[in-house]
């Protein structure tokens, strides 16, 4: 394998690591559950299940990817 | 190693020989019902039902075509403000619902894990509102709440004067009426999850404490609370999401009224979906709620997996 292929796997792998990503998904879940439930604004109401479904979406899918 | 590859050192397995299957092949034929049945009552249903919520079905009109009308359900539904009100409504109940279980049931697990003398007998009273049906349970605290023969207002105005206590009629007690109904059934639970945290903790942990000289303050925060923790957070998941879905105490006990006051979304979900038989839209709240419920356990169990490191 070439020093560049190496490098770019390697940046993936940083970039790719579950811990971040899978705080990145909980963070937007319990936002969209704040949003659902809030009793302040209409708006944040209207958003707040692409919110949840998004943050879910993106839980299932990071929780495959490598520590 | 799979039988079915026959070796005169390895005998196969009795099942092997009489069915003359590998056990790779046994193993499935135990599994396919239970997954046919997963498949049956679970996904099929839910798949059908994510399909439902971009239409405009009714079930009551199996007649009518049916037609795909897009996200509207959705648009419909997070533009909606009486909706908003029931996830309002939900989320209080849910919220209050957990914080005096959480903190009523912690504290009786530590009084219960005291063993004092008739420890086991007080577990068992304590235990009982577990036991019984929601149903059961909010027939007899509608005789409870009576205003004018029930225990509860009578209980009440021999501490206050103020009156008869009308619980369930009164748009301002209504929703405590049913925070106070759920945390008398279901502390016993937090409680006997706080207590099975609380007898798994070694006493030498304790011993220690008392050498390096900790308080009792520092105890049951460096040692109590963290282990009791992972169970606590098991509890809360738990109640927590079945919390979100009540249903059958709230139908019993107020019917969602008086007016919407306690009209949780599990109430107007089955209003719009056998009611006003708006399946389509009935099907697009059920998924938010799926999603919402599914959501919440994600962050839980990772919660958890947290605290058990």
């Amino acid at each position: 394998m070439s020093d560049s292929a190496k490098k770019s796997r390697s940046l993936l792998a940083r970039i790719f690591r579950r811990g971040p990503w899978e705080n990145t998904a909980t963070i937007m879940i319990a936002a969209g559950i704040f949003m659902l439930m809030q009793p302040f604004s209409l708006w944040l109401f209207g958003w707040s299940f692409a919110m949840i479904l998004t943050g879910t979406l993106g839980f299932v899918i990071v929780s495959h990817f490598p520590e | 190693m799979s039988s079915s590859v026959s070796s005169p050192d390895k005998p196969r397995t009795v099942t092997g020989k009489v069915f003359a299957l590998s056990d790779r092949a046994i193993a499935w034929l135990f599994i396919s019902p239970t997954i046919l049945l997963l498949l049956a009552i679970n996904i099929f249903p839910l798949v059908w039902t994510i399909y439902l919520s971009f239409t405009n079905y009714r079930a009551n009109q199996p007649g009518r075509a049916i037609r795909w009308v897009g996200t509207r359900n959705y648009e419909r539904l997070l533009g909606n403000e009486d909706i908003w009100g029931y996830l309002q409504a939900t989320a209080h109940f849910v919220l209050w619902t957990m914080l005096l279980q959480v903190v009523i049931g912690f504290g009786l697990a530590l009084l219960i894990n005291r063993n004092f003398k008739g420890a086991s007998f007080w577990t068992t009273v304590i235990l009982i509102p577990m036991m019984l049906s929601p149903a059961v349970v909010g027939v007899f605290w509608t005789y409870i709440y009576q205003p004018q023969t029930g225990i509860f207002s009578y209980i009440v105005n021999f501490f206050a004067d103020v009156g008869p206590l009308d619980m369930i009629g009164s748009v301002d007690l209504a929703p405590w009426s049913i925070i106070i109904v759920d945390t008398w059934m279901w502390t016993p639970y937090i409680m006997l999850l706080c207590l099975a945290g609380l007898r798994s903790i070694p006493d030498y942990l304790y011993e220690a404490a008392e050498i390096d000289r900790a308080n009792a303050w520092q105890k049951f925060f460096y040692i109590t609370l963290p282990r009791v923790m992972p169970f606590l957070m098991l509890a809360v998941l738990f109640r927590g999401i079945e919390n979100f879905k009540m249903f059958d105490m709230v139908v019993e006990l107020t019917s969602g009224g008086p007016g919407s006051t306690t009209e949780v979304a599990s109430i107007n979900l089955k209003r719009e979906a056998f009611e006003k038989w708006r399946t389509g839209y009935s099907s697009a709240f059920a998924i938010i709620l799926f999603v919402t419920v599914f959501g919440l356990s994600n962050i839980y169990v990772k919660a958890l997996n947290k605290v058990k490191q």
